[in-house]
């Protein structure tokens, strides 16, 4: 009986001492989050991407609220959620939100296996960053697709799939968003993340060589050559630029008139979304304008 | 007989060429000189176009401490400057010149004379090295790292012993062996300059047992320098290895970067640069031409070609009897570590050792099968590395680890994908880890500078 006693006064007091301890410490080392990190991440979409440039959506989270304390939500964007979970987050923080135009992931590649012939195998691993190390690839373009789907593998959104046909890949604009974790995976920066324009209307160089326009011309019939024509019509709005031979157009400044695609000799520029051109066009719509997938959506 | 003690795989040898004496290729039409001859940074034009070039004209100088300069192996005029493809199968900047003639520039001193270092009595080690540096020298083994940098050894560290590698390990390859049986002597007095170079006395040769007849012929010729010794050793991929053969011959293993060979004190030359350097210091000549072997098993006429840089390789499978009809592959190189061309347009360059044509058969690579986990790969790897773990690691993307499991020490020879019974591209994948990890331990030790 006393040993029982004894033995329960014993850790009776053992068990009251740790428990002071344990507060006394839990205390003064408290973690003292902000509670609005937990409210913001709630409405997060919760896809961990990374596409908004913090790690996870918790990390996003934090950022958001020390961007709210320091003045605005300018330059944050969920680009999973888009302006409608951005609006849920700036109300939490009691801001105004960040009005911001949608972006859409685009494949600077036209190198189909039509436009662009093979002139070696490549029977390595099925890897774009092992092709990419053997140099030119399979093909006489160095900047070109290598085709073998870095960027599928990566997509968590199944927005992005390989055309078999072509041989490349293809963004469906519905269930992208614009994480940029394709183009962060393809080893030849061919992926871009632009504004997506109004009414997914925008005017692309669907080419990312960067070879002068003799070789360029002769690895692939649909190569940007640099000839600098496009340039010429966009004198007014100065939407084009040409740099190490490559045309660019900037989504900001493009009026949409579609005039550089006319004039490009090569057919490397390229409207998307467009209506179907009235009488004197030949082309019945603009090559690569994506819209099937068969994969499932991964619905929010 | 003495060998490296990990790992290391035995591929059929295949060394078809190995009777066939060194011959002088034709000169080309056109030369192109390809300003990333070696490793390091590339070199820079000293000419323009119209420019006329003799042999033995400087066309490039070197673009910095580890680089090389480029000098012209043909007479001609300048064609132009520009970007060429080259054997890393991507454009780069070349001299392209137009062959009229073959005129020499009155310095080098063509004779077949013999001339020793005893009959050279001015020469000290700094001249020597100079003269190295200058006639833009490189590892002629196919690695093509500035050969000057090798015998400047940092401060703090001293060279004991120079190890010439005439292992030639590579299936196929005889462009070494066939060096050796008829340069001997030169090769000597060129070891003997190396030794100078780096003010020792112990200089070894390194040759596989595969040779007897080159093993024969070298110690018989090596009794005259006290100081030389011939090593034979067992055969065994890939032995040719700098840190293999440091661990052959003297028993001693190289830590991991950033250790190299003259942490131990060895300062290893390819046999193919101890000739060069002979021809450099004593004649006068710089690096303008080398010995490449032509082979594979539907080539008419394996052959050693004495070729001058910037000749075309499909004027190279010419003079073996043309490209065989069943051609699958053409590899620059050795069929371990050389790489497939994309074009035979591509020039001969500096670290040019080897062109091998492969079959059809031969050149396909089998699908491949899931890992089983027989470790083959692991007791296969020169290095003990773990090549299955890394090629996961490198899928995975998980840099942090594969830096942690040593993947910067990988010497890319292949043996791990060469020993895989289930044929996984292991090497395609360690190569990308290596690559990155490289590059972001350059990131992190770049800004402290």
């Amino acid at each position: 009986m006393n040993v029982i006693l004894i033995a329960v006064i014993v850790l009776g007091v053992i068990g009251l001492v740790s428990a002071l301890v344990l507060y006394i410490i839990s205390n003064r080392f408290a973690v003292h989050e902000d509670p609005r990190i937990a409210q913001v991440s709630e409405v997060l979409p919760q896809a961990n991407c990374g596409g908004c440039g913090y790690p996870g959506c918790s990390g996003f989270a934090a950022a958001c609220v020390k961007a709210a304390d320091g003045g605005g939500l300018e330059g944050k964007l969920c680009p999973v959620g888009g302006q409608p979970v951005m609006e849920q987050v700036a109300g939490i923080l009691g801001m105004a939100a960040v009005a911001s135009a949608p972006k859409v992931a685009v494949v600077r590649c036209n190198g189909t296996c039509e436009n662009r012939p093979r002139n070696a195998e490549f029977d390595g691993a099925v890897s774009c960053r092992v092709k990419n190390m053997t140099g030119m690839g399979d093909t006489a373009c160095a900047y070109g697709c290598l085709g073998c789907g870095d960027c599928v593998a990566k997509c968590q959104f199944g927005a992005i799939s390989m055309d078999a046909e072509t041989g490349l890949p293809v963004v469906d604009e519905e269930k992208c968003t614009a994480c940029g974790a394709c183009a962060k995976a393809c080893p030849r920066g061919i992926i871009e993340i632009r504004l997506k324009g109004p009414k997914g209307r925008r005017v692309v160089v669907l080419c990312n060589n960067k070879d002068k326009g003799a070789i360029a011309n002769k690895a692939c019939k649909a190569s940007c050559i640099g000839c600098g024509k496009c340039v010429k019509t966009c004198e007014k709005f100065e939407a084009i630029t040409l740099e190490n031979n490559l045309a660019y157009i900037d989504a900001e400044k493009c009026k949409m008139c579609r005039k550089c695609e006319e004039a490009c000799p090569k057919g490397a520029i390229h409207g998307f979304n467009f209506p179907p051109r009235k009488p004197k066009t030949e082309e019945p719509a603009p090559q690569g304008t994506p819209n099937q997938n068969v994969e499932p959506a991964k619905a929010e | 007989m003495k060998t490296f003690h990990i790992g290391g795989v035995h591929p059929a040898e295949n060394k078809l060429s190995a009777g066939s004496p060194i011959r002088e290729a034709a000169l080309p039409k056109q030369a192109v000189f390809s300003m990333f001859q070696h490793i390091g940074a590339p070199a820079k034009p000293v000419v323009q176009k119209g420019d006329v070039v003799k042999v033995g004209t400087l066309l490039a100088e070197a673009g910095g401490f580890v680089s090389a300069p480029v000098y012209s192996s043909v007479s001609g005029k300048v064609n132009k400057i520009d970007a060429v493809l080259d054997a890393s199968g991507t454009r780069r900047m070349a001299v392209i010149v137009d062959v009229e003639g073959d005129e020499w520039e009155e310095s080098i001193d063509r004779s077949k004379d013999l001339v020793r270092l005893s009959d050279r009595p001015d020469l000290d080690s700094k001249t020597i090295v100079e003269k190295i540096k200058n006639a833009g020298i490189v590892g002629l083994g196919g690695a093509t790292f500035p050969c000057h940098v090798k015998l400047t050894p940092p401060p703090g560290s001293k060279a004991e012993c120079v190890i010439i590698n005439a292992v030639e390990c590579e299936p196929y390859l005889t462009a070494d062996h066939r060096l050796m049986l008829e340069h001997a002597d030169e090769i000597l007095v060129g070891v003997d300059l190396i030794m100078k170079a780096v003010n020792v006395t112990k200089g070894y040769i390194g040759i596989e047992n595969n040779k007897p007849d080159a093993i024969k012929l070298m110690t018989e010729k090596a009794s005259q320098y006290p100081n030389i010794e011939v090593v034979p050793l067992k055969v065994k991929y890939p032995q040719g290895g700098e840190k293999q053969l440091i661990d052959a011959v003297i028993g001693r293993q190289v830590p991991a970067p950033p250790a190299i060979p003259i942490s131990v004190g060895a300062v290893v030359q390819n046999v193919g640069t101890a000739y060069a350097i002979y021809e450099a210091v004593m004649k006068n000549k710089p690096l303008i031409d080398r010995i490449i072997t032509v082979t594979g098993k539907s080539v008419k006429n394996p052959s050693n070609l004495l070729a001058r840089l910037g000749t075309p390789f499909q004027q190279l499978i010419d003079e073996c009897g043309g490209l065989p009809e069943d051609t699958g592959k053409i590899i620059g190189g050795g069929p371990m570590m050389g790489k497939a061309l994309l074009s035979l347009e591509v020039p001969m360059t500096k670290g040019s050792s080897g062109l091998l044509i492969m079959n059809d058969k031969e050149a396909r690579r089998s699908e491949p099968q899931p890992c089983i986990r027989c470790a083959k790969c692991v007791s296969a790897c020169p290095m003990g590395l773990e090549p299955y773990l890394l090629s996961k690691l490198s899928a995975m993307e998980d840099w942090e680890a594969a830096e942690k499991n040593d993947i910067v020490s990988c010497i890319e020879c292949g043996s791990c994908q060469f020993t895989c019974p289930s044929k996984r591209p292991l090497l395609d994948m360690v190569r990308v880890g290596k690559t990155t990890v490289m590059g972001i331990i350059r990131s992190r030790t770049a800004p402290k500078k």
